[in-house]
Parts: C-alpha cells; structure tokens; sequence
C-alpha cells in the first residue's frame, strides 16, 4: 500500500478535517493562553511599566522638563511621551515572549506544541501575537497615563497604530530568537539589560537626534529604535528626526528578517529537538 | 486495507550531537489495535525511540511510519493520530487540568465548544475532576500522571504512546489506570507501553520488544516469549529448619537466611518428586512463590546475552 493511498485512507476513517481551519482554532488557543497569562500575573505584567512611567512623567517630564523648554513645538513632556509609550511597547513585547516561551522550555511544556500538528507558523505567530497584544495594553496604559500630565491629540493615527504593530512585532520576534537559543534564565536577562535598554535610551526617546553632532548622528542612524521611535512621534505630534519612508522601510525589513530567522530555527527545532 | 500497521520503523537511527548511537537501526512493526510493550533497560533508546515517533527528536535517518504515513512526509497527519504520554512531568504548573487538556485540544485544532465536555469526560474517567479546576502543582504526583493520561486523549488518538505510565504510582492507582489504558485499547486504540514494571507488561501487552544499546534484542508474541523460559526459580517458605536439604535430580537447592529455600529447576520438572523429596527430610513447605515475575526473569537474560555479544564484539 503506497503512502498517498495511506493518508487518503486516514482521512476517510478518521474525520473530515480542515487544516486550516485547526491551524485558525490553534492559533486563537496560542493566543488566548498567552493573553491569560499576561492577566493573570497582571501585577507582573501590567503594573511595573505604569509605576515606572508615571515616574519617567513626574521626573523627566515635569520636574526637569521645565527647565529644558520646548523641542519643536511642543512641550518636553509632550515631545518624550511617544518615545516613552514606544518604550514601554518595545521592552514589555520583548519580555513578554522571552519569559512564556523560556518559561515553556524550562517546564518542557513547549512538548505540547512540539508533539503537536500545528505547524511552526502557527506556533510562532500565537506567541507573537499574545506579545504583540501584551505591547498594546501597555502602550495604552502608559499613553493613559501620559494623558494625565499633559494634552495631545494623534496627527496620524494610521501611522501610529502601524508603527506601535510595526515595532511590537520586530521586539517578540526578536525576543523569541533569544528564548528559543537561552538555556538559563540569565539568558534572557542579557540581551534587555546590555542591548534592548542602551539602544532604546540611545533611540532619540529623550532628544532629538538632530541634536546630536557628528559622528554621533550618524551612530545613531544604524539603531533600529529610532526609526520606530522617530515614526510613532511622527504619528502622535506630526515630527520625526528621520523619513518616514525609511523608517517603514527599515521597520518592514526587520519584521521579514527576523520573522524569516524564528521560522527557520523553529522549524529546525534548535534549543528544543534534539 | 487493514494490513497497513499502526506503526513502522525502517532501519530507524539516531546519533546525538555528543556521538552516543541511541538508536542503530531498528526495525519495529506494531499492529493496528496491538497493546505492545517496549521494553530495556535505562538508556537502551526507548525514550529516543519515542521522541522520533512524537517530533520531539530530530531522527539521524531511516524512517517511521505512523498508519502508512511516514514523519517525514506529513508530520502534521501523524501528531494527529498519537496521544503522548511522556516519561517525565510536562505541563505548566500554573494551569488548572481542564485548562491544560482544552488548550492541548486547541493545538490539535479542535474546537473549545468540543473540547470542554471531553476534557470533563477524561478528567472523570481518570478521576480527577474534582481537581480540575485547581492549579496543577497543587496535585499529587499519581494525579499528575493521570492528568498526562487525560491530556494524551484530547485528542483521541488512535495510537497511544506511553512512556513510564505508572512510574511512582501507588498500586491501586496503577490498576485504575491499567484498567482505563486497557479499556481504550478495547475499544481500538492502539498502545505502546514502556514500563520497567515488568508485572505490568506482562498483564497488559500482546506483543513485546526487548531493546538494549539501541538495537532490538527480542520481538514476538508475549506468549512466545515466556515460553522461551527453560528454567524457573520458586522460593520455598518451611516450617522449621531447611538443613540438611535433600538432593533431588534436575533441581538445584539452595538454604537462604530464614527458613527459606531456593529451588531453580526446568519447567518440564514436576513438583511432586521435589515436595516428596523434603517430605522425606521432615521438611514442611507453608507456601511457595516465584523468585521473579517471569517476564523479568527473560528481561534480564536477554539484556545479559546482549551486553555479553557486545563485549565480545
């Protein structure tokens, strides 16, 4: 008996089953998990970012904002927050997916998946998305915040929304390389601690790049942060140190990069086959 | 149609990226509906065996072929036929059982509205409904084994593999499980057991494979197997003294510590020439045993045998 005649058999006893439909049902259920994770340790979650964002409002923006004046046009605690809700979105993305996925590594419940059908698409969008969705409640409760020291109104919405998906997605795929390849947990501390942080504080979330001489200026161009950060200011006030062309461009080209890297490690299954 | 096997190894192999050989080609077939036990000693490549066959490890070559389809064609279909149950403890401890086994469900794409009554159906089979909404490392660990059980049937499979089912299980949850494992292979599901309760094996399964060093030793018919034991070895409990011992032909006795006798002999021996022999002697036996369950008894030959043939080699 050949193996297409097998398989055909197989679906005639067993059940008339939709692939993508059970990759679809697989997906919300990857999905939902993470999202209930992410409220059900919300003082983990949730609660750290708006505690340390109230306080980035407080100091920076209304105590030593005062003295710094405005940066085109706007107050500094107006010009800071895009670059501080794009902070928050970046970092908790990235935290989000590094700890479930490591986490699941660690309690070897990724077996579920791995001895699953689902294919690693599927797999790697879920957690994606339930970091995506965790980056999104964030920035909404920083920008919540933000609204409670100061007034703004969005100048692109379509260009903020997209940059803030845009960005998210970047930072989980970027997180999920590091937790497929982290063996400790001390392997997903690195990379936010001596990386994430530095080339988000260096992302213009604080200043303006123009301000900023040579060689400096041009430093700073190759740091992917101030491309999202630059573009979702260009969103919320209407200014932007870069084009926003190229920061599509260069956040575009680091969503395929990347999505293309944690697809293929996956599929492998490096860190979690052996 | 019906003579495709459950499962097929080809010449299957697997060398590790520190060099150790788990598996050197094995060739295995189990039978639609089969309960087949797999059995070796520690690192004999059991658990690689089952890593291949549930996507968990990358195999060196050969194939394996999962109701005709081969892992290498369509690895999706195959998950979808086996249920897994792992040696060791794989869920999130933070999840409640009715949440592990709805979601286990979801990954294999099938509906929550679906899902949820028979996630509450494995639960109460296995008898841990009452726990099934509490978080999981809260449980026992017969409980935890039972919930691995419930989560390998979510999607009901028509190939269940069990790795070490019953390892720390107290007896009488080991029966309830051995009765629901042998109630799902009535109704047609196909079970691969390993276990190093040999006891269990031999109640449980139709066919056996033996492996060591990662080759297959033995595989037929548990009937055929046990019939392959020449030599038996009983124990003896008696009354008072068992010196002097008599001598009997064709039986080797030996006093132990107590008032105990060990009397090795061939299964064609009758006992009555042996009990009239310690008649004679004044010698009273209250009650009699086997030293070791048969099938142990053959396990620990054939895993002899191999370790010597490979020494010599």
């Amino acid at each position: 008996m050949n193996d297409l005649h097998s398989e055909a058999l197989i679906n005639a006893e067993t059940r008339d089953f939709s692939v993508a439909r059970a990759n679809a049902i697989a997906l919300y259920t990857i999905t939902r998990r993470e999202v209930r994770r992410m409220v059900r340790i919300w003082s983990q979650t949730l609660v750290p970012p708006a505690i340390t964002m109230t306080l980035y409002f407080v100091i920076f923006g209304t105590l030593i904002g005062r003295r710094i004046g405005p940066m085109h046009g706007f107050s500094y605690m107006q010009y800071i927050v895009p670059g501080l809700v794009m902070m928050s979105v970046i970092t908790n993305s990235y935290g989000n997916i590094t700890s479930s996925f490591f986490g699941s590594k660690f309690g070897r419940y990724v077996e579920e998946l791995l001895a699953s059908p689902m294919p690693s698409w599927v797999v790697l969008s879920g957690y994606v998305a339930g970091a995506v969705l965790r980056g999104l409640f964030v920035g909404a409760i920083v920008l919540a915040i933000a609204l409670l020291f100061t007034s703004l109104h969005l100048a692109h919405p379509l260009v903020a929304i997209t940059t803030v998906l845009l960005g998210s997605t970047i930072f989980s795929l970027a997180g999920f390389i590091n937790a497929m390849f982290a063996k400790k947990f001390d392997d997903i501390a690195i990379v936010p601690t001596f990386v994430l942080t530095p080339l988000t504080y260096l992302g213009g979330v604080f200043y303006s790049v123009n301000m900023l001489g040579e060689p400096w200026h041009t430093v700073s161009l190759v740091n992917p942060i101030l491309y999202m950060v630059n573009a979702f200011r260009y969103g919320v006030l209407g200014v932007s140190d870069v084009s926003l062309w190229i920061a599509y461009l260069v956040m575009c080209a680091f969503t395929a990069a990347l999505g293309a890297v944690a697809l293929t490690l996956l599929h492998k299954g490096v860190g979690l086959r052996s | 149609m019906t003579d495709t096997p459950a499962l097929e190894t080809v010449d299957l192999r697997k060398t590790y990226s520190n060099g150790v050989q788990a598996l050197k080609g094995v060739n295995l077939r189990v039978e639609r509906g089969d309960f087949f036990a797999l059995l070796g000693p520690n690192g004999a490549g059991k658990s690689t065996l089952i890593g291949i066959l549930s996507s968990l490890v990358n195999p060196t070559s050969g194939d394996a072929r999962v109701f005709g389809i081969s892992i290498h064609q369509d690895r999706g279909a195959v998950m979808r036929q086996i249920g897994l149950v792992p040696q060791e403890i794989n869920f999130n401890q933070f999840e409640t059982p009715f949440e592990i086994c709805v979601n286990v469900a979801g990954f294999y794409g099938i509906p929550r509205p679906v899902a949820k009554p028979r996630a509450g159906k494995y639960l109460n089979e296995l008898r841990i409904w009452d726990k099934a909404h509490q978080p999981t490392r809260m449980m026992s660990g017969g409980m935890k084994r039972r919930l691995m059980i419930a989560r390998a049937m979510m999607n009901e499979p028509r190939l269940l593999i069990l790795d070490e089912p019953t390892a720390g299980v107290d007896i009488e949850i080991r029966r309830s499980m051995w009765q629901f494992i042998t109630g799902i292979n009535r109704a047609g599901t196909t079970v691969i057991l390993t276990t190093h309760y040999l006891e269990e094996a031999e109640q449980l399964c139709r066919n056996i494979a033996i492996i060591d060093h990662g080759n297959i030793v033995e595989n037929t018919s548990m009937r055929v197997l046990l019939s392959k034991l020449d030599v038996e070895t009983f124990i003896l409990d008696v009354s008072g003294p068992c010196e002097p011992l008599p001598e009997v032909p064709g039986v080797r006795l030996v006093c132990r510590e107590g008032n105990t006798i060990e009397a090795e002999m061939s299964k064609q021996h009758d006992l009555n020439s042996l009990f009239a022999a310690l008649s004679a002697r004044g010698i009273t036996v209250t009650s009699m045993r086997n030293k070791t369950n048969r099938l142990e008894e053959l396990f620990v030959r054939l895993v002899e045998q191999s370790a010597r043939e490979k020494a010599a080699a």
